[in-house]
């Protein structure tokens, strides 16, 4: 008897229990599901005024035009080709440099002091606001080696921006390269080199080239280091050679939005949604290119 | 040979367009009555680089000229930056540019350090600007108020914290202060202006060197008070009131007419180009913009909120300009930092 009736309280009391077990678990529930909601509704207010202000003004004129103090007629042509021009060439530079840096530290580099103080070094560039790159671009680059305000000395110092993420992407792709390819290469006679060109760097390639495009569209929104190595606030010319004067993007809208003119504000917006479509453009690109290279060398 | 017609089509085409569309620009660029008329220079293909750098308050009125130009000479290649004024004249007296935008004076440094590097520059009026200062619409006691008045409000040492404090019958609601950065050129010319060349300008005011911030800023706030460049001011008058400036002889308020004949003073200002002289008279295409600058900024003012110089001064202006290039007009880096006969009936404190 005695012990039914504890079994009884004992289940009721696990019963009560569960119910606040029960309670708490939807709670939380709710509680992530509001943190994912609150990012999401950020971003829609995002879109919704860049879109409300930016549709209207959406036209080819914009993407064919160049720069002009009259808004309806005002076109981002020339900040479209100079942020081609900078970003493929920071892209260039940064791809040799990152994967040069990557290869040395993985495959050649001694495990001592010496190298755990450069990868220390590295993984805190990305801690360093991207003005300062702009501050060093604008000493070393434009004044120092004499680049002047042009194309090159600005992607220079967007190459030296983004070389962290393609060091680090490169460096992850060619750390998940088996090590019984290369062992099998080495079994075979290969040097260090030819094991790398070889085998090493041909599946890894995916990885690097994932890296190195997520890097570009990094480049292509960086606003704060082209002021100070750009400069120039209207340029109604695309570049012809890499020692031009040059306009991007996101310096374009920077310049329209401190304009008196209303107008400009919306033009700005529009100029926002063009930044956003090349943006998933190259995003896109990067995914496509990645599941190509991936298939071409499945191991 | 198609390709080449083809492109001239476009030219004229966007002109077309530009005199329909725009309400002043190009449609008296062209127009008779004008005091100074631009004739395109006689040998056709100009082309060659320059670079333009500084105010941001005459960025907007270089770079119309400059899209100007680019129709009249479409291979010259003209970059304009708004560094602001100091940052141009420092580029400027290293020889980095050929032109200098300024809202205000070559300073007595900035010209010692030109001469040292060999730089003799001409300085040519362009346009007039008048410094608004502004309260939101909503505000609806403050109407004027003196220079003594505004000097108080923005002195280290002014002991201005109310409304109450300018005058008894306001409210004793505090001021909340907006103005431009220390680095800008309307600051340096507001602060010299109104607390003299040696006044000390408080530093809790919230400043921005985007003006946009300063008029959303002081038109949400019946309370506010800032002070910017005049288009901002034309641009905005549903949100913001001008205060009428008494600096003596009655209230006057900013408009096209009190800045353009000196009554709206002291923050009428003169805005300038200093152009390098080596460069001007070697460069046929830099010979031409200046030209070209000097003769149609009066057309090109309105359309982007400034006021044009009277046609007199204009014409000052264009025959100095040629003065300059044939050279037979001196330096003014030699001449001193005086205003030439040509500049402005408006008072320059920096003169």
């Amino acid at each position: 008897m005695s012990t039914s009736v504890t079994t009884a309280q004992g289940s009721e009391q696990y019963h009560a229990r569960l119910r606040v077990r029960r309670v708490l678990s939807e709670f939380w529930r709710w509680i992530f599901f509001a943190s994912t909601a609150l990012a999401i509704v950020l971003l829609g207010m995002l879109l919704y005024s860049i879109l409300v202000p930016g549709l209207p003004w959406l036209s080819w004129n914009l993407i064919t035009e160049m720069p002009s103090r009259i808004p309806e007629q005002a076109g981002m042509n020339s900040a479209i080709w100079g942020s081609i021009w900078v970003v493929l060439g920071s892209a260039v530079l940064s791809f040799v440099l990152g994967l040069g840096t990557a290869i040395y530290l993985e495959e050649y580099a001694e495990k001592n002091r010496w190298t755990a103080f450069i990868q220390t070094n590295i993984s805190n560039l990305a801690g360093v606001p991207s003005i300062v790159y702009g501050l060093l671009g604008l000493v070393v680059f434009v004044d120092l080696m004499n680049m002047g305000r042009s194309v090159l000395a600005g992607a220079f110092t967007m190459a030296i921006l983004i070389l962290l993420i393609v060091v680090i992407s490169a460096r992850e792709a060619i750390r998940a390269v088996p090590s019984s390819l290369r062992q099998a290469s080495y079994g075979l006679g290969a040097t260090k080199w030819q094991t790398v060109r070889s085998h090493v760097l041909p599946v890894a390639f995916p990885g690097i080239l994932t890296g190195v495009i997520l890097a570009m569209s990094r480049a292509i929104g960086e606003t704060a280091p082209l002021i100070v190595v750009g400069g120039a606030s209207q340029v109604l010319f695309r570049p012809g050679s890499p020692t031009d004067p040059f306009m991007v993007m996101p310096l374009q809208i920077y310049n329209w939005t401190g304009r008196p003119q209303p107008e400009f504000e919306h033009l700005a917006a529009a100029a926002i949604i063009v930044l956003m479509i090349v943006l998933l453009i190259v995003n896109s690109l990067a995914i496509g290119l990645r599941h190509y290279f991936s298939k071409k060398t499945r191991i | 040979m198609y390709l080449n017609d083809l492109r001239i089509s476009r030219r004229t085409f966007s002109l077309a367009v530009a005199g329909t569309v725009a309400i002043a620009p190009m449609t008296r660029v062209f127009a008779q009555d004008d005091a100074v008329v631009y004739e395109p220079a006689e040998e056709a293909e100009l082309s060659g680089e320059f670079e333009a750098d500084g105010s941001s308050t005459l960025g907007p009125l270089s770079e119309a000229a400059i899209e100007e130009f680019a129709a009249v000479a479409p291979d010259v290649r003209v970059t304009n930056g708004i560094s602001g004024s100091g940052s141009g004249f420092e580029r400027f007296v290293n020889g980095e540019i050929a032109i200098a935008n300024a809202s205000r004076q070559i300073s007595d440094e900035e010209a010692a350090l030109a001469r040292e590097n060999g730089i003799p520059w001409y300085r040519f009026p362009v346009a007039y600007d008048g410094i608004t200062v502004a309260v939101s619409a909503e505000n609806d006691f403050v109407t004027n108020l003196t220079v003594e008045e505004l000097a108080q409000i923005w002195a280290a040492d002014g002991g201005i914290a109310t409304w109450a404090d300018v005058r008894p019958e306001w409210p004793a609601e505090p001021i909340e202060l907006y103005g431009p950065g220390t680095a800008s050129g309307t600051f340096d010319y507001f602060s010299e202006a109104i607390l003299g060349e040696d006044g000390e300008v408080r530093t809790d005011y919230i400043p921005s060197e985007d003006d946009n911030v300063l008029v959303q800023g002081v038109a949400g706030s019946p309370y506010a008070l800032g002070y910017f460049g005049f288009s901002y001011y034309e641009n905005n008058q549903d949100t913001l009131k001008a205060v009428a400036i008494d600096a003596g002889s009655g209230p006057v308020a900013p408009s096209i007419e009190t800045i353009a004949d000196g009554s709206y003073a002291p923050l009428a200002r003169t805005l300038f180009i200093y152009v390098n002289a080596n460069e001007l008279q070697s460069r046929p295409e830099l010979q031409e913009f200046v030209k070209f600058y000097a003769a149609t900024a009066d057309e090109i003012a309105p359309s982007v909120g400034y006021i044009p110089l009277p046609d007199d001064v204009e014409q000052a202006v264009y025959e100095d300009v040629l003065a300059a290039i044939d050279g037979s007009l001196p330096p003014n880096s030699e001449t001193g930092g005086e205003a030439s006969p040509a500049a402005s009936p408006v008072a320059s404190p920096a003169a």
